[in-house]
Order: structure tokens, then C-alpha cells, then sequence
């Protein structure tokens, strides 16, 4: 039987290795914003699991408008990814350097 | 349940017929600049200030110092919301009027998007001020922050502001991350998201704590990511510094405003009863903020990544006055505590401002006088603008009379009430670190020779502007009780501790 620390534990690792992933990759942008996108839906199991087991559904509610907001930040992201390429003519992270100081 | 069940009510529009109408004209402008033939924009800058000025009207019809929910709950219009949103506006008509010469040199930031962008942002902002869920909160961040991501990268052919707007990009979404996991926890932990049901479950007791705490660590963190203070801060210089000026000037102003609102919403409303635990993290941040901002702006070079780190300097400051609201479970202080912050976020935006204003002023075509020696010897090639750049950098320092001194001497007061001395002693003694580098650019403007002696012209609506703004810092500094008083009633209207 499934509870509800099942599902809290499967957001916090898959949380952790957003964040985690943020934080280490040093090669490519993509990757980070693969891992934002993975922390949010982290973040919707989260709300799901406690909206399934407080039979609440604002919960529920609250991940329709992340996945919306999560989609425009991809769009954005990948908009300025563009961008970026265009200036840099490459998406290392290590490259990301004048800006120091 | 099915569809029949729920009935559906038409919610009550007049709270926020202001946030209707900004909505209604950005989108009509986005409509509008399809249609301009002119490269300078001026139909579309025109509507923007109307709409500005417009949605003041609005507000200021709407002012009765009352406290409306609309919505089911999910928005709040009380005088705080009043009061901050007429200042959002006010700061965006000087912003645009400031900005306005730097974008018509630059094609590629004076085009709609950047006065389209500007108005969906300040409808975040206005959001932002009057929400009263989680959801909503959510939603006016993200709306404001997405505006914010496009603008900084809005110069397309820069390789700084790309990468400016990456960092951003990528720091602000992490930051929601925190935010929505910190607000996914407590809302496990409470079982609702509208602030003032989760402050009513609090008060009658909750079983699971350490939920609780967790889900409160992730959400300050978040609102501390969004604030810029350390240890969250490494977005803004890089954010300050790569962005074209004009969008760091509104980044470095109006934001501020609706990232205090939402704090005092979320910490002060909501989670009043955690505040043992959340004063404590503030206060870490509000310390190593003071410090950090301090010293590390005195070895910048970067006029604009200078005011960065006095930026994250400031904001440590304006949580210090939030952190010492509740002392021993008694709430007596928070009125004074927390008018002080507001008043201290109020003048911060002022004075930041002022010296973006003169950065802008000071830029043309192909010059950006983002270094500090290019303030060399500008009281010999404008001896006026220097005079209101002295004051602002006065001011920031918090040197008497300047109304910067009475922002910090309130928020000391507070701390000091708190029994806190040896934090109010630390604030001092780093604020006195800090008049270092305000004191050296005063010092470049009136003791070194200038490299380029050429007069500095600028428009007369510009001259005006910089006038005003340098002059209110001064005029606020020998009058600072009328602002005060509208603090002190803002949050004693509007929180519902005193309700």
C-alpha cells in the first residue's frame, strides 16, 4: 500500500536532484533547464499527494497553473538559450564568465 | 461532485478594477504598436504614462481604507495594497520618463515590447501587493519575473545581457522551486493555501511541526532569492551589471516594493505564529546581507555593479526592521517594526532611482557611463546634476539629515526596542563601512579632473525629474513624518494582527 511518505519522498529526491543538478552541471544549459523543470514537477507530486490524501483539490488546482507557468518559463528559457547562442556561439555553462566580479 | 454542483458565482471585480484596466491597455498597446510607424515610440510611450496615470485614478477612487477580499479570498484590497500600488506607479512614470532618452538611442531596446513588457510587469507587481493565496502570490511572481527574464535580454545583440539574462533566468526559477516546495509543504501541513486560513489553523494548533518548518525554511528562502539578500543574492550584480541600464533602473526599484508586500503577506498575515522561527532566519540573512553588500561594494569598479551590492546592503537592512517584530511571543513591536521596513523599502526605491536616473542620464549613443571614473569632475561639466547625485549617495549612506538616516534611524529604533543592541550595533558599524564607497564617488564628482570636460545637456523633463527626485531626498530628510505616518497607518489598516 502506497502512503502518503512514499510519494513525499519520491518529490524530495526528485526535487533534490533538480537542485542538484543546477548546482553541478557544468556543461550544458539545456540540462539546467531540464532540471528546473524537474524540480517543479516535484513540486506538483507534492501537491498532488497532499490533495489526494486531505481530499482538498486546491492542491490539485495549484499544479494546473504550474504547468501553465512552467511552460512559459520554458519558452522564455529557451528563448534567451537562443539568444545566447547567437552571441557566444556556444551553451557551456563555463562559458558564462563575463559577468564577475 | 459534478459540474451542476458547483454553481458559478461572478466574483466581485471592483477590488481590482486597477489591475483590470492595466491589463486591459497593455494589451490594447501590444495592439497599438503594430500601428506605429515611429521609430521613437512616442504614441506607445504616451499610452504607457496614461495608463500609469490612469490606473492611480482607478486606485486612488477605489481608497477607503477598508480591508475587501474578492475572488473567494484569493485577493486582498486594503489600504497596504492602496498605498504600495500607488507608489509602484509613481516609480514606473519616473522609471519610463528616465529610461526614455537611452531607449530611443538604442533600436533595439526602444521598440513596444520594452513599454508592453513594463506595464505586464507592474500588473505582476500589482498582483503581487494584493494576493492573498499562495496561488496568487505564485502567479504575480512569475508574471512579474518572466517580464523581468525578456526585458534583460531585450538587447539581443549583447553577449552580456544574455548572459545576465540566463543567470537570472535560471536563479529566479530555482528560487520558485524553493518557493513553491516551501509552499507545497505547509500547505500539507495546514491543508489550505489562503493566507489567512492558514494563520487561523496555525493559531488553533497543527500536529506535524517539523512539515511545518521544513515547508518554512523552502519558502524563505524563495522570498529571499526574490529580495536579493545574502545568501541568496548572487543574481544581482550580475543581473544589475549586465542589463541595459534602463532595465536595470526598473529592476532595481519597483520590484522591491512587491517583494516587501509579499513577505509581510506571507511571514507577518499568514505564518505570525511561526515567527520564532522565521525571525531567526531573517535576522542570519539581514546580518550577512549589511555585511557582505558593505565591504564588497567598496572593491567595485562598475558604477552599476556598486549599487548592486549597496542594493543586497539595503534590503538586509529593510529585513532587520522585519525580523524584530515579534519579541517573546509578544506582538507589541511589530507596528513600529514593521512601518519602519516599509518606510525603508520606500526610500531605498527613491533613492536607487535617483542614481540609475543619473547613470541613464549621464549615457548616449555608444556610452554607458557605467564606470565610476566616468562620475570624474562632474560637478565642473554639470554642476547641478552632481549636486542631486551628492545628495542621493548622501542619503544612501545615511548621513544627517538626508532622509536615508531617518529610514535607518527607524529601523535601528525597532531594533533596539527588540533589546537587540548588538545588532543594531553591527548595522551601524557596517553602515559606516558602507558611507565609504557613497563618499567616493562624491569624492571623484568634486575632486578629480575629468576626463571629457563636454557640459552634459539632457532633456527638461529628465532635468526636472532628477531635480525632484534629489530634492524629495533632501525635503523628506527635514520632513520625514508625513511618510512615516502613512506607513504606520498602511500597516496597522492592513495587518491582521491588528485587526
Amino acid at each position: 500500500m502506497l502512503t502518503l511518505s512514499h510519494y513525499l519522498i519520491l518529490a524530495a529526491i526528485l526535487f533534490a536532484i533538480g537542485v542538484v543538478g543546477i548546482f553541478l552541471n557544468r556543461k550544458n544549459l539545456i540540462v539546467l533547464l531540464m532540471s528546473i523543470e524537474l524540480m517543479l514537477l516535484a513540486v506538483n507530486t507534492n501537491f498532488i499527494a497532499f490533495s489526494r490524501f486531505m481530499n482538498d483539490v486546491d492542491g490539485q488546482v495549484f499544479v494546473f497553473f504550474i504547468l501553465v507557468v512552467a511552460a512559459a518559463e520554458a519558452a522564455i528559457g529557451l528563448a534567451v538559450l537562443v539568444v545566447l547562442f547567437r552571441n557566444l556561439k556556444t551553451i557551456h555553462v563555463d562559458d558564462l564568465d563575463r559577468l564577475n566580479g | 461532485m459534478t459540474l451542476a454542483e458547483m454553481p458559478f458565482i461572478l466574483p466581485d471585480l471592483r477590488p481590482a478594477s486597477a489591475e483590470l484596466f492595466v491589463l486591459a491597455m497593455a494589451c490594447l498597446i501590444l495592439f497599438v504598436d503594430l500601428f506605429v510607424k515611429d521609430t521613437r515610440r512616442t504614441a506607445v510611450f504616451a499610452l504607457t504614462q496614461l495608463t500609469l496615470v490612469g490606473a492611480a485614478v482607478v486606485t486612488w477612487a477605489g481608497t477607503s481604507g477598508e480591508v475587501v477580499y474578492t475572488f473567494s479570498n484569493m485577493y486582498v484590497h486594503d489600504f497596504l495594497a492602496d498605498m504600495l500600488k500607488q507608489l509602484l506607479y509613481l516609480t514606473d512614470i519616473i522609471v519610463l520618463f528616465y529610461a526614455r532618452a537611452y531607449v530611443v538611442d538604442r533600436p533595439l531596446l526602444g521598440r513596444g515590447e520594452f513599454y508592453t513588457l513594463t506595464l505586464f510587469a507592474t500588473l505582476g507587481m500589482m498582483v503581487m501587493i494584493s494576493a492573498n493565496h499562495f496561488i496568487t502570490i505564485f502567479l504575480g511572481v512569475e508574471l512579474l519575473s518572466l517580464s523581468l527574464y525578456a526585458m534583460v535580454a531585450l538587447n539581443r545583440d549583447s553577449a552580456t545581457a544574455a548572459e545576465a539574462a540566463m543567470k537570472y533566468l535560471v536563479l529566479g526559477a530555482l528560487a520558485s522551486g524553493l518557493m513553491l516546495y516551501g509552499m507545497s509543504m505547509i500547505y500539507g501541513a495546514v491543508g489550505s493555501l489562503e493566507i489567512g486560513e492558514v494563520a487561523e489553523r496555525l493559531q488553533a494548533g497543527v500536529a506535524n511541526h517539523s512539515i511545518l518548518v521544513l515547508g518554512l525554511v523552502f519558502l524563505v528562502a524563495g522570498l529571499a532569492f526574490k529580495l536579493g539578500v545574502v545568501p541568496f543574492h548572487m543574481w544581482i550584480p550580475d543581473v544589475y551589471h549586465g542589463a541595459p541600464t534602463a532595465v536595470g533602473l526598473f529592476i532595481g526599484t519597483a520590484p522591491k516594493l512587491a517583494a516587501f508586500a509579499i513577505v509581510l503577506r506571507i511571514l507577518a498575515n499568514g505564518l505570525l505564529t511561526l515567527s520564532y522561527d522565521w525571525q531567526m532566519m531573517l535576522l542570519i540573512m539581514a546580518v550577512l546581507s549589511i555585511v557582505l553588500g558593505n565591504v564588497a561594494a567598496i572593491a567595485q569598479h562598475n558604477f552599476k555593479r556598486m549599487l548592486a551590492y549597496s542594493a543586497i546592503a539595503h534590503m538586509g537592512f529593510m529585513l532587520l526592521g522585519l525580523a524584530v517584530g515579534v519579541v517573546g511571543g509578544d506582538a507589541r513591536f511589530t507596528l513600529n517594526a514593521y512601518s519602519s521596513a516599509l518606510f525603508y523599502v520606500v526610500i531605498y526605491v527613491l533613492s536607487s532611482a535617483g542614481a540609475f536616473g543619473m547613470i541613464l542620464l549621464m549615457a548616449r549613443a555608444g556610452f554607458e557611463a557605467e564606470d565610476l571614473d566616468d562620475y570624474k569632475g562632474l560637478n565642473r561639466r554639470n554642476p547641478w546634476f552632481a549636486a542631486m547625485l551628492m545628495m542621493l549617495m548622501l542619503s544612501m549612506a545615511g548621513i544627517p539629515f538626508f532622509v536615508g538616516f531617518f529610514a535607518k534611524f527607524a529601523v535601528l529604533q525597532a531594533v533596539v526596542a527588540s533589546g537587540q543592541i548588538w545588532l543594531a550595533v553591527v548595522a551601524v558599524i557596517f553602515s559606516l563601512i558602507g558611507a565609504f564607497y557613497y563618499l567616493r564617488v562624491v569624492k571623484l564628482m568634486y575632486f578629480d579632473a575629468p576626463a571629457d570636460p563636454t557640459p552634459i545637456q539632457a532633456p527638461l523633463e529628465v532635468k526636472a525629474l532628477i531635480s525632484a527626485n534629489g530634492l524629495a531626498v533632501a525635503l523628506l530628510g527635514l520632513f520625514p513624518d508625513t511618510l512615516m505616518w502613512f506607513c504606520l497607518l498602511a500597516i496597522r489598516l492592513s495587518l491582521s494582527v491588528f485587526a
